[in-house]
């Protein structure tokens, strides 16, 4: 046992544990908010940190997991806490933190309680990207969603009960398919064990995979916004308060996508093969689907929502084509669609804060007013249709390209309806930001905004810069990535 | 070679400064940076330019295609990656130096034309960004990068032109501009996966190696719908550079894309990045002509049609821009006509396209910085309120004349060279594009002509002020144009420019050299006859084809069908039920019905727990007797 690697990953889930823990003590928002601060500005650390390590550590093993270290914690039922790291956990534990980071800095008027749940939340997102046990991976995203009810259902703005009760208990509703589908995997495989590296090595029956894949991709895809799974998240994210808005889309989305990779494909690669048919047209479907919904919405953050179903059903859609380019296409829009979401998110709660209001037909002229925050949301729209130079790009060109190395008609027109979506993505993003950015002010109310305060210009330009850092050398991150679809490569 | 790098990073590295701190400063000192560097850009490309003909680029009579920079960017799988580097070809040197001569003339101009405009650092840090993206295409390695800067040039023309925002109709514009070509876009992405798929790179040089080898040996035996595979590829790949260069029905976004300032209309859309999609099938030339002849011969027809239709719609407008706007157009399928009937043996098309492509791009630059000056000085786009400026505004008067004869194809200005081996290309291989070509050169001449006498002659209007002269910096940029336009067409282009990298001799051919110039003459005439002065003989004749006229004047309604088309089509049958369906069904009833029948189910068996103990008792001493009798019975 190694204490370094114990003590390095457990950080991720200590340091917000004591976050809480101060929170507590804290007796107004102004000392919470510098606890948040400290706090995520060590997680941000940790994570670059913990991103060298990986790199330099990696050059010297090829195992398939680094930084592992093992815990028995129930051992009737071969419950152990084990955490380890691969290239993909590692991004999606730097993207959490970069998100996290920037959340906090959105979160400014928001008092103590909000931040107790808020640092609830993310000890569960890190807890599940440092698990390598499929019990304590799904504790981890139980601790996860359950703020989320807490988060919508006080600090959100319009039908929030409705829209806090929906999330939940559509959200709970696949966790209970995926309890399911985990119990299914522990007494199907043989395997006296509950650790995800080890079961990739047992063959669970194909008999089986046909009925714990579905399980399985439904319940993490449902996350993910799975056509039709996926009506949770546009009222959801429209009444929850802009910060959580951005950790579910940027962050808690990718839970959902990272558990369909790491646990239904990996586990049950034959399944997911024969069964890809299936969830490639669903995927699909909610690429298209997705998008022209959006082009129909007049509230910015339905627009954004909807965006979010179209692009993350790319990240399963490219998931479930199976191979190595499109897979890494998928954790690239994994890493894209986290930072670029939470852009959006902020910047739309940022201009939501002066204005009081997301519908389109209220707002014109803010160029004039807003200059920064515009130029900000016209950035990130950019990102969003997919301009080179920056992330949204390099994501989906391999996913297209991957998709391509199928030589089926099926696969053919499924990806040409998905390249199609880029086209509609033009379309929604353009008609916002010519109707509230462009023009000239129409609403007298308008006409004196302040533009972005300090904390909110530190919130958007760290995540400008991945979206543009990724966006321009995509080569930083496609090396690591690589790495972690290492594993899968050889079981295909 | 390094110069051929220096030259793309000057224009980068002007738009990284303007864009991040040009609103820290002042108006003057932005503009003069992003011109310096842009005359900076201009100087390194001649020198590129005479180096790579003279010197380096000739290797036993035939001219090489150089790869000095080159370095992996995205690695998709074993043998597919994104390359971003320089490749330095006759056409791409050739390309370099239109491109950086015509911006750093429009960045001169601009200079007086845009002063005191709001967003002046602005306005010069998106020509950088502009020419450096297309610069960046130019001299793609492999297709992918192609398309990466295919991206970055439309969207720095979406930025270009709305740049003045405030204006709905600039909005409009800019929107319409981007999602026109981005569905175009949509072909070429799709056609670049299809043909990577087959050949397995994206690399130019290998895909035209040894007559285009890799895709004939590849592609052409899988065939699908009738047509093989390369066809379909290269078809695709048309269409992208359809929407680029406003081929019909593509060419919507265009006319529209005049809503920008005048200068930006002068060098994006008229001398560099319509021409996007001539320059893309003359690099993949080899392998339209090897593996997809059908498609090179379809782009043919589609460009002589485009050259025809565009052509009359020009006649009949009003608008200064939007005449030069189809005109453009017009010329620009010329272009891609010319294309269409040269093969590998018989070069003559191809060389000429490229130099139709070169010398239309200086005078057409020069016609729309003269259409600026105009404007600048009258305040209006409407020829209807121009009228008699030769009085007043002599040099523009000189400048827009060269260049009228230029287009027309007068010798000995440059149009007349490059229009004749147009012509001769066209006559030798489809005399049916050749009299289409020959009746578009007459039209060409008409619509310039009555251009030119309904703003230069003809009665004086009442203008409120007095039209003025322009400032010095506009004058200067449309003085040297001029001169480029009255030596671009004696350059001896077939000597650098082949098919295959050789030198060629081309000789004018009387016969159809007589040809071209009695039509433009001819159309100079009737011009003349109807216009020079401002009789009513041209509105009687208007009259008289009132039908024709009108829709001509509406463009043949293509606008409106591709509206309907969007509008009822996508948006009313497609996105409008999507969204109806999202709500009601997925949302109404399989969820928010699941949540009622919870409700429901909880509301029913909920008396069941009633607390009244006599309902219980009632329920145990049946439910015992049942249980007994069942289990005696069975």
């Amino acid at each position: 046992m190694n204490i370094f690697h114990l003590t390095l990953l457990s950080s991720f889930v200590v340091v917000p544990l004591l976050m809480l823990v101060v929170l507590f003590l804290c007796r107004n928002a102004r000392q919470a908010r510098t606890v948040m601060v400290i706090g995520s500005s060590i997680l941000l650390m940790l994570a670059m940190v913990l991103t060298l390590l990986f790199v330099r550590e990696r050059a010297v093993s090829n195992a398939p997991m680094l930084f592992v270290s093992d815990l028995v914690w129930y051992a009737p039922l071969n419950i152990h806490y084990s955490i380890g790291v691969d290239g993909i956990s590692t991004l999606m534990l730097l993207l959490s933190a970069i998100i996290v980071f920037a959340a906090v800095f959105s979160s400014w008027q928001m008092n103590r309680d909000y931040f107790l749940w808020f640092c609830l939340l993310i000890i569960g997102a890190f807890g599940f990207f440092i698990s390598t046990d499929l019990f304590t991976m799904f504790m981890f995203y139980e601790t996860a969603l359950i703020p989320m009810y807490l988060l919508v259902g006080i600090w959100g703005t319009g039908k929030k009960e409705y829209a806090a009760m929906k999330l939940a208990l559509m959200l709970m509703g696949a966790s209970a398919l995926l309890l399911m589908g985990i119990l299914g995997i522990y007494y199907t495989s043989g395997a006296k064990t509950m650790n995800v590296q080890t079961l990739i090595d047992m063959n669970i029956p194909l008999m089986h995979q046909y009925w714990i894949f579905p399980l399985i991709f439904i319940g993490f895809g449902t996350l993910c916004a799975l056509f039709p799974f996926h009506t949770w998240s546009p009222d959801g994210y429209a009444s929850a308060p802009s910060a959580v808005s951005m950790l579910h889309a940027g962050l808690l989305k990718k839970l959902g996508a990272y558990g369909c990779f790491r646990v239904a494909i990996c586990l049950m690669p034959q399944g997911a093969h024969e069964l890809s048919w299936i969830f490639i047209t669903l995927a699909a479907t909610g690429v298209v689907y997705g998008a022209f919904c959006a082009v129909r919405q007049t509230d910015l953050k339905y627009i954004n929502a909807y965006s979010s179903v179209s692009h993350c059903g790319l990240i399963l859609f490219a998931i479930m084509m199976l191979n190595e380019t499109a897979m890494k296409g998928a954790v690239l829009q994994m890493l894209s669609h986290g930072l670029m979401a939470a852009l959006f998110f902020a910047v739309i709660g940022m201009i939501y804060s002066r204005t009081h209001t997301r519908q389109l037909n209220e707002m014109s002229g803010l160029m004039k007013v807003i200059p920064f925050l515009s130029i900000i949301y016209i950035i990130a729209g950019f990102a969003s249709l997919g301009l080179p130079g920056l992330s949204g790009f390099v994501a989906e060109m391999n996913i297209f390209v991957g998709a391509f190395e199928h030589d089926d008609i099926f696969r053919r027109v499924l990806t040409i309806a998905a390249t199609g979506s880029i086209v509609i993505t033009a379309v929604y993003i353009l008609q916002a930001v010519g109707k509230i950015f462009y023009g000239s002010v129409t609403n007298e109310k308008h006409r004196q905004l302040p533009d972005a305060f300090w904390y909110d210009k530190v919130s958007t330009l760290i995540l400008l810069a991945g979206v543009i850092l990724i966006g321009l050398a995509p080569f930083l991150v496609s090396g690591i990535i690589e790495d972690g679809l290492s594993v899968f490569q050889l079981r295909i | 070679m390094s110069i051929s790098l220096l030259l793309l990073l000057v224009p980068l590295l002007c738009f990284v400064v303007l864009g991040l701190a040009g609103h820290k400063i002042s108006a003057r000192i932005a503009g003069l940076t992003g011109t310096a560097g842009m005359c900076l850009s201009a100087i390194l490309a001649c020198g590129l330019a005479c180096r790579y003909f003279f010197v380096d680029g000739k290797s036993e009579g035939v001219y090489r295609s150089l790869t000095p920079y080159s370095f992996e960017w995205l690695r998709f799988s074993g043998s597919l990656h994104i390359d971003l580097g320089i490749f330095l070809h006759p056409v791409s040197v050739m390309m370099l130096v239109v491109i950086t001569l015509v911006s750093s003339m429009v960045h001169i101009y601009s200079l007086g034309y845009m002063r005191g405009e709001k967003g002046f650092q602005r306005y010069y840090a998106f020509l950088s960004l502009f020419t450096f993206s297309m610069l960046g295409l130019v001299v793609a390695t492999n297709i992918f990068q192609m398309y990466i800067f295919w991206e970055l040039v439309g969207v720095s023309s979406y930025l270009l032109i709305g740049f003045y925002y405030t204006r709905p109709a600039a909005i409009a514009a800019s929107k319409k501009a981007f999602i026109v070509t981005r569905f175009a876009d949509l072909g070429f992405l799709v056609g670049v996966l299809l043909l990577s798929f087959h050949t397995k790179t994206f690399d130019f040089a290998e895909l035209t190696a040894h007559n285009a080898a890799l895709v004939v040996d590849s592609a052409t035996n899988v065939s699908f719908m009738g047509l093989s595979a390369a066809s379909w590829a290269m078809g695709l790949i048309f269409v992208g550079g359809a929407g680029k260069s406003a081929m019909f029905p593509l060419h919507v976004w265009l006319p529209d894309a005049m809503e920008g300032p005048t200068p930006v209309s002068s060098l994006i859309h008229a001398a560099t990045m319509v021409v996007a999609g001539v320059y893309m099938i003359a690099v993949l030339f080899p392998v339209y002509s090897f593996a997809a002849p059908d498609v090179l011969a379809f782009i043919g027809y589609v460009g002589a049609f485009t050259a025809l239709f565009a052509a009359l719609i020009a006649i009949a407008q009003t608008d200064v821009k939007r005449a030069l706007a189809f005109s453009t157009i017009s010329q620009i399928a010329y272009m891609m006509t010319a294309l269409g009937v040269a093969t590998q043996t018989d070069g003559t098309g191809y060389t000429a396209s490229m130099f139709h492509l070169f010398t239309h791009a200086f005078f057409k630059a020069l016609l729309f910085l003269c259409a600026g000056a105009l404007i600048h000085a009258v305040g209006s786009n409407d020829i209807g309120k121009m009228g008699n400026l030769r009085k007043y505004m002599p040099l523009t008067h000189l400048a827009f004349l060269i260049s009228c004869l230029a287009i027309a194809g007068i010798p000995p200005f440059s149009g007349f060279f490059s229009k004749d081996e147009i012509l001769t290309a066209a006559f030798n291989n489809n005399r049916l594009l050749f009299v289409v070509l020959l009746i578009v050169a007459l039209l060409t001449a008409f619509y310039m002509f009555r251009l030119y006498y309904r703003i230069f002659a003809g009665n004086s209007r009442n203008y409120e002020h007095p039209p003025h002269k322009s400032p010095p910096t506009m004058r200067f940029a449309m003085a040297a144009l001029a001169i480029f336009v009255c030596v671009s067409g004696l350059v001896p282009f077939s000597q650098f420019i082949g098919v295959d990298g050789t030198s060629h001799e081309t000789h004018i051919n009387p016969a159809i050299a007589a040809a071209g110039v009695v039509a433009a003459l001819s159309g100079i005439v009737v011009a003349a006859l109807l216009y020079r002065n401002s009789s009513g003989r041209a509105a009687q004749i208007a009259a008289r084809f009132n039908r024709l006229h009108t829709m001509a004047a509406n463009k043949f309604y293509i606008d409106e069908i591709w509206i309907f088309f969007t509008k009822t089509f996508v948006f009313g049958f497609v996105a409008r039920p999507l969204a109806w369906f999202d709500k009601t069904v997925i949302d109404g009833v399989i969820i928010n019905g699941a949540g009622r029948a919870t409700e429901k189910i909880a509301h029913l068996i909920k008396g069941l727990q009633s607390g009244q103990i006599q309902f219980y008792a009632f329920i145990f001493v049946f439910g015992t007797l049942f249980i007994t009798i069942w289990i005696l019975l069975v």
